[in-house]
């Protein structure tokens, strides 16, 4: 590694003020032709290049990104990763890439910050209750870690929450993970950028595709705002633009994309240790180490590229976390934001060829991608090298829609969508 | 967030509508006779247009009849409101 960070390159930094530390990947001009090009230049997108050059010893590779680097959903999710999934294949899924979370720092050199400070699924009625203690037992027979607590259990584990019979929606009951947490979102993008231009990988930001070359049902290659570049082999991973990237090649895929908001408090001292999600009263919430409480909220229920989303979303998330927490009534929120998430109508995400040679999509990740980063750029990388998906990503083929093998996770993902 | 001017009410914030989906996705004449492709497409694939698409939304929380609207999904701007079975005012 050419430029390994360590306590004594920290030490030798600091002697020159932190001023000398190298960039950590480059700003290279597009080549006339890649083996292969990745659209979009996200976790998914980078960690795909990042394992196409690791395993697949593909180097001659660029990422196109029309903003910057993980400035998309990268940069505006949550942070929680997790893999309680009800069925076998979300399970395997999900899985696969907790276990790659668990060594990322190691293996990127790179602190991703990734904490296992547990997940935990409240449930507030009977059908939670029974939906929750279900999915804990497909979970153990899956070799996934997942307990169920009784209300008591849920206030000694996170005592804040309000467990009191008398609210609206009363805590009746949760589900750990115990390896579940959280990680820093753009520490994934830049390691992975850091990795993958180690080994060659043109990472060209403000580069926006505006166009897919066919011939008959191969590519050919990408217009860009920086010219034509020709390949053979096209990754989109562009979240909620894969439908905009999908209509060049002529291609429909069943995404609807939509508004995800996220929200941050003011800093406070650390008050709530673990993740804390709710599918019932749609409310989700963690801190970060600055201090912020970090707030999931809903999706608004109609197709937009804004940004933004609706303020009702959020009010209704609050008013549920005030329920929960009543602690936390007057914390002041400091941001608030949207990113557009792809999602699929049966709550599972992509990660396929297609009927045109050379074009491979990765999306519909919907409202939880950020978990999956790692497994899903090696599960990826892994369909585009060889043409063929991994055992893993088997069934989140394209063709599930036309064959009805759906993969459900609908009200069983342990979050509402 | 925006406002949405209901054909039958008037003029009332969103929240108090349900989006319904895109529009004018009909319904297969004879579902017999169409192979899975043609049932993958009618069911689950979407434009998802970035730009002006046609939708379908309800007043959920007023007359609850459904209505059509022509919406630019890039700046959630509405550019044209319809009633069911009129023909889009704009191509």
């Amino acid at each position: 590694m050419k430029n390994k960070y360590s306590i004594f390159s920290l030490i030798k930094n600091a002697f020159s003020q932190h001023e000398n530390w190298k960039q950590a990947w480059g700003d290279p001009e597009p080549k006339r032709e890649y083996e292969a090009i990745i659209i979009g230049g996200g976790g998914h997108g980078l960690a795909t290049a990042y394992y196409l050059a690791k395993k697949h010893n593909m180097r001659n590779i660029a990422v196109l990104e029309k903003g910057w680097i993980g400035g998309g959903n990268t940069g505006r999710n949550t942070t929680i990763i997790r893999s309680n999934y009800l069925w076998d294949a979300s399970a395997g899924l999900y899985d696969h890439a907790l276990k790659i979370w668990e060594n990322l720092s190691q293996e990127l050199n790179y602190n991703v910050m990734f904490s296992q400070r547990g997940v935990m699924n409240l449930a507030h009625n009977l059908q939670d209750v029974r939906d929750l203690k279900r999915r804990t037992h497909a979970n153990r027979l899956n070799g996934i870690d997942a307990v169920w607590l009784s209300t008591n259990q849920v206030k000694e584990f996170c005592p804040i929450i309000n467990t009191s019979p008398d609210i609206r929606y009363p805590v009746l009951g949760g589900t750990l993970q115990r390896r579940a947490g959280t990680a820093r979102h753009d520490a994934v993008a830049w390691g992975y950028a850091r990795g993958a231009d180690e080994m060659g990988v043109d990472i060209i930001q403000n580069c926006e595709v505006k166009g897919i070359k066919r011939n008959g049902d191969q590519v050919e290659g990408v217009e860009t705002s920086k010219g034509f570049i020709k390949t053979k082999k096209i990754g989109v991973v562009a979240a909620g633009h894969s439908s905009v990237i999908a209509n060049m090649a002529g291609l429909r895929l069943p995404l609807e994309s939509k508004p995800l908001q996220a929200l941050v408090s003011e800093p406070v001292k650390p008050i709530i240790d673990t993740v804390v999600m709710s599918n019932a009263v749609h409310a989700y919430v963690s801190q970060s180490d600055k201090g912020e409480l970090v707030i999931g909220a809903g999706t608004d229920a109609y197709v937009s590229y804004t940004q933004r989303g609706s303020h009702d979303v959020v009010e209704g998330t609050l008013k549920a976390i005030l329920e929960l927490y009543p602690i936390f009534s007057r914390m002041k929120m400091l941001r608030q934001w949207g990113g557009i998430v792809d999602i699929c109508p049966d709550a599972s995400p992509i990660i396929s060829k297609t009927n045109i040679k050379g074009l491979y999509f990765n999306c519909g990740w919907g409202t939880g991608g950020f978990k999956a980063t790692p497994g899903s750029g090696d599960l990826f990388a892994h369909t585009i090298a060889n043409n063929e998906p991994h055992e893993l990503n088997a069934a989140f083929n394209l063709n599930r829609f036309v064959s009805g093998d759906l993969v459900d996770e609908h009200g069983a993902a342990a979050v509402a969508h | 967030m925006f406002l949405i001017n209901c054909p039958y009410c008037g003029e009332r914030d969103q929240s108090e509508f349900s989006c319904g989906g895109e529009a004018h996705i009909v319904r297969p004449k004879q579902p017999t006779e169409l192979s899975d492709d043609q049932w993958a497409e009618y069911l689950f694939m979407r434009k998802n247009i970035k730009g002006i698409q046609f939708e379908r939304w309800n007043h959920a929380h007023g007359c609850r009849k459904w209505f059509n609207m022509v919406r630019d999904t890039s700046n959630d701007k509405i550019h044209a409101v319809y009633k069911m079975g009129e023909k889009p005012p704009i191509e």
